[in-house]
């Protein structure tokens, strides 16, 4: 059971318990629909970005296993003020720790929690219940309409 | 001797006439290996089931001693292969009591015999307003092939719905079936609910109203003795990989005067007798429906994987399953936060489950973590995730080498999830 704890580490634990930011955003700028055929994650995110490209509010909603309620969570509270064009660096660093692509790292960019997460690059089939929120970030960002899917 | 053609040997079979599955677990080199430092319990039999040595052997030595392509040459290595593949159709015939070998079309598996059924059938005999009716457990390969055929020729697609133990609601069936239903597909054994469907009595009703069937048998011909002529289906398939065959290779039965009725479907090499720009003709059964060089080898496989159950025999294998289920089934409703999806009265040996607060994909991994391999997922059956109001549940599906003490082992496992996620 204790490299299992290497993947499901407490904090994950603690925010598939208690997802933050967990719920619809009146009058948000951006929304998106991401969903994983493969296990039937689900999960809306919702945006507030600013005229001066701020991330001023983010919120989530959906069902999903802990890999990726954790992930939507912890992805809201790093987003959380950001300007967009940190998101994006943010979602390819956030891309390559998951996928174990250690070189794709962006050295200036502390990931702080986002961390947690890195267990996942031992488990492929379960790298894309991680990068499921940010993939919908990027489609929101986009302004896509038809909901994506990480299969 | 030959690998093929021999009487099969009963090597699974103890005195007393019950399955010796520690002889059995020893036919599987698969099942010889440790998963994350445990033994592995393979619980995955109705996504693909393990081969044993005696399907993969047969292949090799298919490939060192006979291969060539079939029905082409005059030279011994064609007639050799040609001789194996063909053996198998007699086996075919007889393993699901068809009354020819004209019947027994080789195609990729069950999802192409449907395509074969939906496309060749469907365009020459469904028209606007006529309806083709599926059920709400189909897999989606029973249902997408009849949407097509929905699209391209304006007909309508009616759905048998299920109740919450996951059965038919034949009270509904039989208020759908009219006189424009022109094909009911229906499932034999469901494969993400385990439910056995009694199919004899629908082909029954549907034929009154002048309906063909088709019987998707993937998952029920690893389980039980099945016999098309009792049935009376006018179409059945299944797969060689769920039945401890290989990939590649599945059966489409047909009742002959619908085949030679309907039009080819592919068209190539094998299946036509003159070719000329004017036109051509087609060949005879069951070789109109197989264009191309068939999976010889995926052929020869499969009559290895049918001689292996036969040799145990599908009457032993359904008790042994049938033990297992009923031993599966009694934990689970022990279990603290267990829901079991699918309580059918008339089940096979699947168990399908959700654990409160703890979603499936990560009661996989924690499984998997003790070497337990099962399936998490909607497994194709979106419709039935749907119905139960789960995104996903997680499935265990037994085969004839699983144990007891395995599934004592899943529950241990289960334990471990509970505990890890505090539930």
């Amino acid at each position: 059971m204790s490299d299992l704890r290497e993947l499901y580490q407490e904090v994950i634990m603690d925010h598939n318990r208690s997802p933050r930011n967990c719920g619809p955003l009146e009058g948000a700028s951006h929304k998106a629909e991401g969903f994983n055929p493969l296990c039937g994650d689900q999960l809306q995110l919702y945006l507030y970005v600013n005229d001066d490209s701020i991330i001023e509010k983010v919120r989530f909603e959906g069902k999903g296993c802990a890999i990726s309620t954790a992930s939507a969570s912890i992805m809201t509270e790093t987003l959380h003020g950001r300007s967009v064009d940190e998101a994006n660096r943010y979602f390819q660093a956030f891309c390559a720790l998951a996928t174990g692509e250690r070189e794709g790292l962006d050295q200036d960019l502390d990931l702080g929690k986002l961390e947690v997460l890195n267990g996942v690059r031992e488990y492929p089939a379960r790298v894309k219940c991680a990068t499921l929120a940010w993939h919908t970030l990027q489609a929101a960002l986009r302004g896509d309409k038809t909901p994506i899917k990480t299969e | 001797m030959n690998h093929l053609m021999g009487a099969p040997e009963l090597p699974g079979v103890a005195a007393g006439l019950a399955l010796d599955v520690d002889s059995i677990r020893g036919d599987f080199p698969v099942l010889q290996q440790q998963v994350h430092g445990h033994p592995l319990v393979y619980l995955d039999s109705g996504a693909s089931a393990q081969k044993p040595e005696a399907v993969i052997q047969v292949m090799a030595d298919y490939y060192c001693k006979d291969h060539a392509n079939v029905h082409r040459g005059v030279h011994t290595l064609s007639q050799r292969a040609t001789d194996r593949y063909e053996g198998v159709r007699g086996k075919v015939r007889d393993f699901i009591h068809a009354g020819s070998t004209n019947e027994i079309v080789y195609v990729r598996g069950t999802t192409e015999a449907i395509n074969l059924v939906a496309s060749s059938y469907g365009q020459a005999f469904v028209g606007p307003k006529d309806e083709v009716l599926v059920t709400e457990m189909e897999h989606h390969s029973n249902i997408v092939p009849w949407q097509l055929l929905c699209e391209r020729t304006n007909a309508t697609l009616k759905v048998v719905p299920i109740d919450d133990r996951g059965e038919l609601i034949l009270d509904r069936y039989r208020e759908i079936l009219n006189e424009r239903t022109r094909i009911v597909a229906i499932t034999q054994v469901s494969n993400a609910l385990g439910t056995i469907n009694p199919v004899h009595d629908m082909i029954t009703m549907a034929h009154d109203v002048g309906a063909v069937v088709l019987v998707d048998g993937a998952q029920a011909v690893p389980h039980m003795s099945v016999d098309v002529t009792d049935l009376d289906c006018d179409f059945y398939a299944f797969s060689g990989h769920k039945l401890y065959g290989p990939t590649g290779i599945g059966v489409l039965y047909g009742r002959e005067s619908l085949l030679n009725a309907m039009p080819p479907w592919q068209g190539g090499g094998e299946m036509i007798t003159k070719v000329r720009f004017e036109g051509s003709e087609y060949n005879e059964l069951p070789y109109k429906f197989e264009a191309g060089t068939p999976d010889i080898a995926g052929v020869v496989g499969l009559g290895a994987a049918i001689d292996y159950v036969a040799g145990l025999g599908l009457d032993l294998i359904n008790e042994y399953e049938q033990q297992l289920l009923a031993h599966a089934t009694a934990r689970a409703a022990e279990q603290s936060g267990m829901r079991v999806i699918g309580t059918a009265s008339d089940k096979a040996a699947i168990l399908s489950f959700e654990l409160e607060g703890i979603h499936p994909h990560d009661i996989g991994t924690v499984l998997d973590h003790e070497g337990i391999a099962v399936r998490t997922g909607h497994h194709c059956a979106m419709p039935v995730m749907e119905h139960f109001g789960v995104p996903a549940t997680v499935r265990a599906s037994l085969g004839l080498y699983n144990t007891r003490a395995e599934i004592d082992r899943l529950f241990e496992g289960i334990d471990k999830a509970q505990e890890l996620f505090g539930q």
